[in-house]
């Protein structure tokens, strides 16, 4: 049994509780990106600890790229590249005041059956307890084998 | 240059006596405000037979440097410079003769940045809103707007997060934060409240929250409170992959009390802490100072605030409080659902949200901002909505408080029919619905309603929701209001 929440997934990005999106929404929401003024990029991991904030970047974000079917075209690339990956597509708002993702939402998961993280409690004085938060698949595996 | 209305005599000017506020050189109807100037704006409601100028020029001595009587001690400092200065005065549409209400006026008083202590709410707040809220020769006088200076807004550290940081603490980009409030807010064991926060956490919400009045009584103390929260956070993480949390409220009778409990806080991991308005300016100042040095969020609760923002004619209105509290240094403040349970005139909110989350902000009579405010960079403050809002008003939630706030719901959460989790899980499906139509270009105000039925289909938790509430709404009149004819007072 994986895990026990909506959908059964990590809930990490924007759209994590909605229905896996298709091409064509995921191109609408690039459309709106793009309609803002944001670069667009796409970025994978096959670690989904909730606080891996550097996952590899598919590339530099697309700055100058204005076509959203063309960077629907990279995120395709990216998923037959590392379809046992994560991957998020971002929007990066440069204003000032923002300078920082507007949008990030999951369009790829490695795998229909996600396991989930373990808990890890140690006791400390006074009732306290530490908590570590591991995802299973990182326990023992390294980068690239730990989704089969 | 004589000056309408000041004696220019100075022998005149300070025989010992009583003079009008007009004439000891308050009321300067030609004064150009400086840029450094901090602007108010007030509403006055003299008594009869004070006309407004001298009204205005009362306020402007009593809240800078005057006394009832003349004095020659005046003479040894730069008085000129450290009067405040009431420059202008415009009647109220719709009130004195002809109406039902006293003549009222919006009287605008500038303060040299000079008479004002670096980065200290309570010395701004001491002098402005000081004694002369009791001055006898005024009926009401209500504190509208203000206009801070870059100058003195850079005395000030502003939120110790900010809305930019703490979407990118929390790794949560693009649509609303979606919290509740646990319930009931008084009587649950410290066992059964982590309950309710672990429910709601797992079922998709961003964070719960301490109430206002849950500080540390017989039924829990507070400690206990913060382990069984903690406990619920972790394990909701560990069940999501989703970054969590619990505002856990430290307000307490001391402020060696609050600190002791911020600690504990910190010590066990929580991202957030929570304070209520009824802490006082300083006591704020000093919790924002400690949670820039610690890393955390702070959540502040407007508790009491209605007491003195509500009523149009006397008080302070939110948007002054919404300024202080940027400036004092707030990453959280409600400031109104328009949907919901509790007062609010859908302009007026998107007057506070402006002012909360602009870098800068346009005058805009219409939402009751009375001056052009640019922020100096100081960091955003992300606007709370809560109090009897749910899942079906989705569309009017994102439409107009749009992304940048947390949308609390508390009963809307606590209260479905099948579980909190089950409630947490609809008001997370319709609100990534409803983003992910606002961007695909839907107009969602008039589509809303359908894009909420076409998720319920596959989602048995929000039909539930729906079906619950779907007729409950809170529609009484506003009492805030702008008051504002747009023909005769747009323009400055």
């Amino acid at each position: 049994m994986g895990m026990t929440n909506h959908g059964s997934q990590i809930t990490q990005g924007t759209f994590s509780f909605l229905p896996d999106l298709t091409d064509e929404e995921i191109k609408s929401q690039i459309e709106y990106c793009l309609s803002q003024g944001w670069a667009v990029n796409v970025e994978f991991t096959d670690d989904p600890h909730p606080r891996n904030t550097y996952w590899e970047m598919w590339g530099m974000p697309m700055f100058d790229m204005k076509d959203p079917a063309a960077i629907l075209y990279e995120v395709n690339e990216c998923r037959k590249a590392f379809p046992k990956h994560y991957i998020r597509v971002t929007g990066f708002d440069s204003t000032q005041g923002w300078e920082t993702p507007r949008l990030s939402f999951i369009v790829n998961r490695p795998t229909d059956e996600e396991p989930g993280y373990r808990l890890i409690r140690t006791e400390d004085q006074g009732r306290t307890i530490r908590y570590t938060i591991q995802p299973y698949v990182t326990q023992d595996k390294p980068e690239g084998e730990r989704y089969g | 240059m004589a000056k309408e209305g000041q004696i220019s005599d100075p022998k005149e000017r300070y025989k010992s006596g009583v003079i009008p506020y007009k004439k000891m050189g308050y009321w300067e109807p030609d004064y150009e405000p400086k840029d450094t100037d901090i602007i108010c704006c007030f509403r006055i409601t003299p008594q009869k037979g004070v006309d407004a100028e001298e009204a205005a020029a009362a306020v402007a001595g009593e809240s800078s440097t005057a006394t009832w009587t003349v004095v020659w001690t005046d003479r040894l400092t730069a008085c000129e410079l450290y009067r405040a200065k009431a420059y202008r005065v415009d009647p109220v549409p719709n009130t004195g003769e002809g109406t039902n209400q006293d003549a009222q006026w919006f009287a605008y008083i500038a303060y040299d940045i000079d008479l004002f202590e670096a980065g200290s709410i309570a010395n701004l707040t001491a002098s402005i809103i000081g004694n002369v809220f009791g001055f006898k020769a005024l009926k009401a006088l209500r504190l509208e707007d203000m206009r801070m200076p870059t100058a003195y807004l850079k005395t000030f550290s502003g939120p110790p997060t900010g809305i930019v940081v703490e979407r990118e603490r929390l790794d949560k980009f693009g649509r609303p934060l979606l919290g509740a409030t646990t319930k009931p807010k008084l009587g649950l064991s410290g066992r059964n409240y982590g309950r309710v926060v672990y429910e709601a956490l797992k079922g998709g919400l961003d964070f719960v929250k301490d109430d206002e009045n849950i500080n540390s009584q017989p039924f829990m103390h507070w400690r206990d409170r913060f382990l069984y929260c903690m406990e619920a956070v972790n394990r909701a993480e560990a069940a999501t992959g989703e970054v969590k949390g619990h505002y856990l409220n430290v307000t307490a009778a001391t402020m060696e009390d609050m600190y002791e409990r911020a600690e504990f806080a910190k010590e066990l991991g929580s991202v957030i802490i929570m304070i209520d308005l009824i802490v006082g300016y300083t006591a704020i100042q000093s919790m924002a100072k400690w949670a820039r040095r610690n890393n955390m969020i702070l959540h502040l609760h407007r508790a009491g605030h209605g007491t003195y923002t509500r009523q149009k004619t006397h008080g302070v209105s939110f948007r002054v409080i919404s300024k202080w509290m940027r400036m004092a240094g707030v990453d959280h403040i409600h400031a109104g659902t328009v949907v919901g349970k509790l007062e609010g005139d859908p302009n007026m909110i998107a007057g506070y949200y402006d002012t909360l989350t602009k870098t800068h902000v346009p005058q805009n009579l219409q939402n009751g901002i009375f001056f052009d405010q640019d922020w100096a960079s100081l960091n955003k403050t992300m606007p709370v909505a809560s109090g009897g809002i749910h899942a079906g008003q989705m569309h009017q939630l994102l439409h107009y408080l749009g992304e940048d706030v947390v949308l609390q719901f508390g009963g809307g959460t606590i209260g479905h029919p099948m579980g909190i989790q089950a409630g947490a899980t609809a008001n997370r499906v319709a609100l990534e619905a409803m983003v992910k139509a606002r961007n695909e270009g839907k107009d969602i105000m008039e589509e809303g309603p359908d894009v909420l039925n076409k998720e319920a289909k596959w989602c048995t938790p929000l039909k539930q929701a729906l079906d619950t509430w779907k007729d409950i709404s809170f529609n009484y009149e506003s009492t805030d209001t702008a008051d504002f004819i747009p023909e005769t007072t747009a323009s400055s």
